[in-house]
């Protein structure tokens, strides 16, 4: 593999139906370059945590990703209304979420831990009112 | 344990994918409703046991290598969420059972819970 892949979606906010999609073809595209199962099973959970986020609490957002070499870079961006505490959002059981969203099994606030938890760095740069963005990186 | 077999314990349909039933052996399970601590906690468990009837639970499944989901409590998703499964190769199963019954049921017959 000699330069980088780049590849862009858009995470449709008000179709829960469709929301994973670029994160399955993500998976796809890294099976078929031929990544490591761990590192592919990484990035699939990662990102499919980031699309929910975007559905659930941003009505959608961009996702862009760039696979090189020796890593996979996930970038999810947002126009939402914004974490107002990064730290507490980051806390295993926050979350804003509705009732409605806890019946469809989110919401419990283990979103962000998640995404962290399979990234090997995880940024996360957010402004009230503005939107957010969150910069994930895998490495092999 | 094959496909085939866990859906005689359960007293299960096979809902789609069932051409793969009796070839697909299955080492350990879990049950959950909530698809956050699916993602969180599953590590190598080919089956999924779950009330919720929703895409996103074949999509979480898909993203989990689960190869197959169990609905308990005789729910049974829409057409559109039996097809999705059915485009990735996914065995969906309904069961009478309620889920702690269908998870005892499963564990007594020797399908263990894994790492």
């Amino acid at each position: 593999m000699g330069e980088s892949i780049k590849l862009f979606y858009n995470v449709d906010g008000h179709d829960f139906v469709s929301c994973g999609q670029a994160s399955e073809d993500v998976k796809r595209t890294l099976k078929n370059i031929g990544f490591p199962p761990e590192v592919i099973r990484r990035v699939a959970i990662a990102m499919y945590e980031g699309e929910v986020n975007m559905v659930i609490h941003a009505a959608g957002g961009v996702a862009e990703v760039e696979i090189t070499e020796d890593a996979v870079r996930v970038a999810l961006k947002d126009s939402g209304k914004g974490i107002a505490d990064i730290e507490q959002a980051m806390a295993e059981g926050f979350s804003t979420a509705g009732e409605d969203i806890r019946e469809l099994g989110f919401g419990a606030g283990m979103g962000l831990p998640n995404m962290k938890k399979y990234s090997d760095e995880m940024k996360i740069e957010s402004t009230v009112g503005v939107g957010t963005n969150v910069y994930l990186t895998f490495y092999i | 344990m094959k496909v085939s077999e866990i859906a005689e314990v359960l007293n299960a349909q096979i809902l789609c994918s069932a051409d793969r039933a009796e070839a697909t052996d299955i080492k350990s399970a879990c049950g959950s409703d909530m698809m956050s601590d699916v993602l969180a906690y599953v590590k190598d468990q080919g089956l999924l046991l779950t009330g919720l009837v929703n895409p996103q639970v074949v999509r979480t499944a898909e993203m989990m290598d689960i190869v197959c989901v169990a609905f308990v409590r005789g729910k049974r998703p829409d057409r559109g969420v039996v097809d999705l499964a059915a485009s990735k190769g996914i065995i969906l199963m309904s069961t009478p059972e309620r889920l702690y019954t269908a998870c005892g049921k499963l564990y007594k017959a020797g399908l263990g819970a894994g790492s």
